[in-house]
């Protein structure tokens, strides 16, 4: 019973003090206290009658017990992470599960399989992972140890397992058909503060993501122009002499701002452009956790007005009734922790992320 | 000099009216051509352009537009301080009037009669001379000359595209400030740092008019040496066609000595017409030979005289060609290096800009 063992891990009593905050944002930063570490990397394409594909080399080291090894290295494809992410989402529905990378990007026109595109997606699995592992429920769960330890074989005997594809869609229409009205009328108001800060959070963040983008775009074509301007320099100074070494010390100087350019451009596709991203797409999932808390609070609802209407099976009833209880409270109060521990991490990416943004200016205009 | 000047320039900064701006640029064209003919062996200073060219998008090729229309007074205000520090120039008697008169000054100048004097020919740019003994230093500044209207104008060209991209950047800045300002409203503990981050996004994206407008000097100090280009090879041009004169002239003197001495000695060397004729129509009577060698010696000793002053004005052209082409080159690399100093003085400003900003941000951020 998975919702037993947030109660375990996750106190619902825990203090939102300032000073309980400032821990929990200590323990993400603080590489002494982790033990586990994860890298993605070395992507290697493969090619069967069927289809191409790419793998990603995937690296845990941990000195947890739970870990039969200190150190494994197996190999994952883009569809084991969808399958990570998918029992994730089941096992915790109230929890905020991070973002992975989109499969296709279309705006950019980037082919599947150019460098570029599996660089950002390499890095954004190895960011996904290391979330995971960040996060004090999900970091425990079993699939998640899968996942970093069994070998391919095993992998996908293991994937076989669990309920079948259609009695997992039975249980989703049903919890739909049980909470239609979705639990909107009996919402703590908490929730609809929630709803309401992440319906104007995810406007902005898209936004600026665009800006950030367009910012990108603008400072490579600079760039691109200010790579034909410095040559014109140096073929003047070929008809002068006096001024020829002026001329070409301005030339050179260009030189150099289009290299203080790339940098600055580096810095962006590097840093910010990224996180914007992922916070784009953590909209995305907050929305949904929301509603997936709403839909079992509409469970609950629609059992108690249920309950309203046949006094006579008044104790079948309230036990149901109860485990619904429960299972509402342990939902809300997983999410108001995670939520927290969301806030605090965004604010603190987003610090870091436009704080990087100045720093990299500063360079670029130093330089 | 001084004095006048400040006359002229004060009339011009005067909010004249539409027509009479066109009329006074108008004048100041009669002035240069007048110039150009009367001192052809003078490089003289170019007007500024007529039409806006080199254009960034923000910045308007119109005409009517204020900022245009200030930088065509600088410009022309400019030309008339280049003639005036002209060591030949200045003297001029024309020149002296433009500045003092304010009536009946067209006429004056057309009364001059030096629109007789300018060569069509020269209107014709790419036409060709062949000369034949061409002066070694002239080829090679007329190359220069070529040289340098062709780069500055890519120049030119390139650096408009330059300050697009720059302007682009810069203002897109502008929009975090309007978004953190939105996006302040909805937290607690970020909203402080956001808020005041936006403001200097603000800050950022304006500085950049400023910045481009100042470097508008920079592009005006290097068309004005683009327009000189224009001017060198003109002088190049005319001593070209001088050349070409005096060969011509010398080519004719030959002959015509030529002739005189068959007619003279009654051999032909040289297949003639006339000579076929008079073999099949007989010969010409003594008294219409002599009549014609007559002509042809009184011929030949004009020419003589017009091949010796000729030459005498090609060397007097070259001499003082060449004179002003060296006090040129001077004026020419101090005044290019002066504008590649204060290009890079304004480049280091902006940086310095950038940094006070960034810095300013980066608390901001920090402090979110």
């Amino acid at each position: 019973d998975t919702s037993l063992a947030e109660v375990n891990s996750f106190s619902p009593s825990m203090p939102i003090s300032p000073s309980s905050m400032i821990n929990q944002y200590k323990f993400e930063d603080e590489p002494e206290l982790r033990d586990l570490f994860i890298t993605v990397d070395d992507p290697e394409s493969h090619i069967t009658a069927i289809e191409t594909f790419i793998t990603y080399r995937v690296v845990t080291k941990t000195s947890r017990g739970e870990f039969d090894s200190s150190e494994y290295e197996v190999r994952r494809r883009y569809q084991d992470f969808l399958w990570l992410k998918s029992k994730l989402e089941e096992a915790h529905p109230t929890l905020i599960i991070p973002p992975l990378p989109e499969k296709f990007i279309m705006k950019g026109m980037v082919e599947r399989f150019s460098d570029e595109f599996i660089e950002t997606r390499r890095k954004a699995l190895h960011k996904f992972l290391n979330r995971i592992a960040d996060h004090p429920t999900l970091t425990f769960n079993e699939d998640f140890k899968i996942f970093l330890t069994a070998q391919a074989w095993e992998l996908s005997s293991h994937k076989k397992q669990g309920p079948s594809l259609l009695s997992r869609m039975g249980q989703t229409v049903r919890a739909v058909a049980s909470s239609v009205r979705g639990g909107v009328k009996n919402r703590p108001e908490m929730f609809t503060e929630m709803n309401d800060y992440m319906e104007t959070f995810s406007q902005k963040i898209s936004v600026l993501d665009k800006i950030a983008h367009r910012i990108y775009k603008e400072e490579r074509e600079y760039l691109n122009e200010m790579k034909e301007y410095g040559p014109i320099y140096t073929l003047w100074s070929a008809s002068e002499e006096d001024i020829a070494d002026s001329l070409k010390g301005v030339a050179s100087c260009i030189d150099k701002c289009c290299k203080a350019t790339e940098k600055r451009m580096a810095g962006l596709s590097e840093n910010l452009l990224p996180i914007l991203h992922e916070y784009v797409l953590y909209s995305e999932i907050l929305m949904g956790v929301l509603k997936r808390r709403d839909q079992i609070q509409g469970e609950l609802d629609s059992k108690v007005d249920a309950l309203a209407n046949k006094k006579t099976e008044k104790d079948l009833f309230s036990e149901e009734i109860g485990k619904l209880e429960d299972k509402v409270e342990c939902a809300n109060n997983a999410l108001k922790a995670d939520w927290d521990r969301w806030k605090q991490n965004m604010q603190c990416d987003m610090r870091s992320a436009f704080t990087n943004v100045a720093e990299n200016n500063l360079h670029y205009y130093e330089e | 000099v001084l004095s006048f000047r400040a006359v002229e320039s004060q009339s011009e900064g005067q909010c004249a009216p539409v027509d009479s701006l066109w009329r006074r640029y108008s004048e100041f064209e009669l002035l240069r051509n007048y110039l150009s003919v009367t001192y052809p062996h003078i490089v003289v200073p170019p007007l500024p352009e007529k039409r806006a060219d080199f254009v960034w998008h923000k910045l308007s090729a119109d005409n009517m537009d204020p900022d245009f229309v200030e930088r065509r007074r600088i410009g022309l205000e400019n030309f008339l301080l280049r003639v005036a520090s002209h060591p030949v120039l200045c003297e001029d008697k024309i020149f002296y009037s433009f500045l003092m008169q304010e009536g009946g000054w067209k006429e004056m100048v057309n009364e001059t009669g030096f629109q007789l004097k300018a060569d069509s020919r020269l209107k014709a740019l790419n036409a060709t001379f062949r000369v034949k003994n061409p002066d070694k230093r002239f080829t090679e500044l007329k190359h220069y000359s070529d040289e340098l209207q062709s780069v500055i104008s890519h120049l030119l060209r390139v650096r408009a595209r330059v300050a697009d991209r720059l302007y682009g950047v810069y203002k897109v800045h502008g929009n975090y400030g309007r978004v953190f300002s939105e996006w302040s409203a909805i937290e607690k503990e970020m909203g402080d740092g956001l808020q005041s981050a936006g403001h200097h996004m603000d800050v950022y994206a304006a500085s950049i008019d400023d910045i481009l407008e100042e470097e508008e000097h920079y592009a005006d100090q290097l068309k004005e040496y683009l327009f000189y280009a224009e001017a060198l090879r003109a002088v190049c041009r005319k001593h070209e066609l001088m050349q070409y004169d005096l060969e011509m002239a010398a080519q004719d003197l030959t002959s015509k000595k030529q002739q005189c001495e068959e007619l003279a000695t009654g051999t032909v060397r040289t297949f003639s017409l006339k000579g076929m004729t008079s073999k099949l129509f007989g010969q010409e009577t003594t008294e219409q030979r002599e009549a014609k060698i007559k002509v042809l010696e009184e011929q030949i000793q004009e020419g003589e005289e017009q091949l010796k002053s000729k030459n005498l004005e090609g060397r007097d052209f070259v001499k003082s060609a060449w004179a002003d082409i060296e006090r040129f080159k001077e004026q020419k690399n101090h005044d290019l290096k002066e504008a590649l100093i204060s290009y890079a003085v304004m480049q280091i400003s902006m940086c310095k800009k950038g940094i006070q900003v960034w810095t300013n941000a980066k608390e901001c951020f920090s402090k979110m």
